[in-house]
């Protein structure tokens, strides 16, 4: 595949398969939710590398202001650590798509505001036995305007009306809301291709309109 | 896999930015594509050489943090070194964005033909 792979042997790793020289566009999707919900499973379904894990540290004082008060803060022993893992899916010679499994448990919010800016959308995962783990991390995407699509995973728990499910979570009629099992490939590909085609009709809406209000009686040019 | 900086203690991040603390590295998103424009020299700091490998081919910066083991942050600041010296280029996301902004629909067709492929 890379003819670079002698040298890469050193690296002490994984055999991640390398991205395309052509590689040029860095995409985000997040998979945000409680804790054991099926974040990492769902990654590891449709990722083409087995998810990684990595952390940022920041220190509070650092939030959205000095962006690296990181290291002194690390030397007072400061910082505020975050895990997260990741998974990625090339999509053509030049767009590559990487998955953020977040969890969505308030503590952690400070960060991803930062961390997964320029996110094209979120998918959160629900486990309908433990609803409430998810109010505050749907609070947040609303509050940020980020898009968001409800993934309920199955964990064989009382079977529980779409109405219902809505209801608890209080999100707008016009989120999808779709059943899936996070462990099933073809399963997880659906829940990402239903957020994509969401946004997808979000965004053709939002610059028709646009369109409509600059220019009610003229074409427009196509958008940036 | 082990969790990733937990023998990291300060003093070994400290040596490894050589106590710099830029905030310049805002400019490399987590999936900021990294590539070497050269090849590791003799003397190099370790974690400098091992980036200038590892993006041989074109790497996300959440991807050189997972294998170096080493906290975001501190990968930023390697990485801010590295292109100021012209040995690597940096290939950032196009579709960064206001937060209440959208893509544009031909962005979003391309993800969705990508992830039919799967
Ligand atoms: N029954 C069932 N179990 C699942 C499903 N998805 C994940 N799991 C299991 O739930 C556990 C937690 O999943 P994990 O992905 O680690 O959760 P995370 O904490 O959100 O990353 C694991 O043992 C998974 O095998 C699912 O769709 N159905
Ligand atoms: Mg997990």
């Amino acid at each position: 595949m890379d003819s670079a792979t002698s040298e890469r042997a050193a690296v002490p790793s994984t055999a991640r398969p390398s991205l395309a020289s052509t590689a040029d566009n860095g995409l985000k999707i997040v998979i945000v939710g409680g804790f054991g919900v099926g974040k990492t499973t769902m990654v590891r379904s449709v990722s083409e590398i087995r998810p990684l894990n990595t952390e940022e540290t920041m220190t509070r004082a650092g939030e959205g202001i000095d962006e690296l008060a990181d290291l002194d803060g690390l030397r007072r022993k400061t910082s505020t650590t975050v895990a997260f893992d990741f998974g990625r899916i090339s999509l053509d010679a030049r767009s590559v798509l990487y998955l953020f499994g977040a969890p969505g448990q308030e503590r952690f919010w400070f960060l991803w505001d930062r961390l997964f800016s320029g996110t094209l959308g979120a998918v959160v995962l629900v486990d309908t036995r433990r609803l409430a783990d998810s109010w505050y991390a749907i609070d947040r995407l609303e509050h940020h305007g980020t898009p968001f699509i409800v993934a309920c995973n199955d964990f064989g728990g009382p079977v529980h009306t779409e109405e219902q499910i809505r209801e608890a979570l209080d999100i707008s009629p016009d989120v999808p809301l779709v059943e899936c099992d996070a462990r099933d490939r073809s399963s997880s590909k659906y829940v990402l291709i239903t957020l994509v085609e969401y946004l997808h009709g979000l965004s053709a809406r939002r610059l028709a309109e646009a369109a409509g209000a600059a220019a009610p009686e003229t074409a427009v040019e196509a958008g940036s | 896999m082990s969790r990733p900086g937990r023998d990291d203690s300060p003093d070994r991040l400290y040596t490894l930015t050589q106590g710099r603390s830029r905030s310049d590295t805002d400019t490399f998103d987590l999936v900021t594509l990294v590539v070497a424009e050269s090849d590791p020299s003799p003397g190099m700091q370790s974690e400098h050489a091992a980036i200038l490998r590892m993006c041989r081919s074109p790497t996300a910066v959440v991807e050189i943090a997972a294998e170096l083991g080493l906290p975001g942050s501190i990968v930023r600041i390697m990485l801010a070194d590295l292109l100021d010296t012209g040995r690597i280029s940096a290939r950032h996301p196009r579709t960064e964005r206001a937060a209440d902004r959208l893509p544009d629909p031909d962005i979003l067709e391309q993800v969705l033909v990508g992830l039919r492929n799967l």
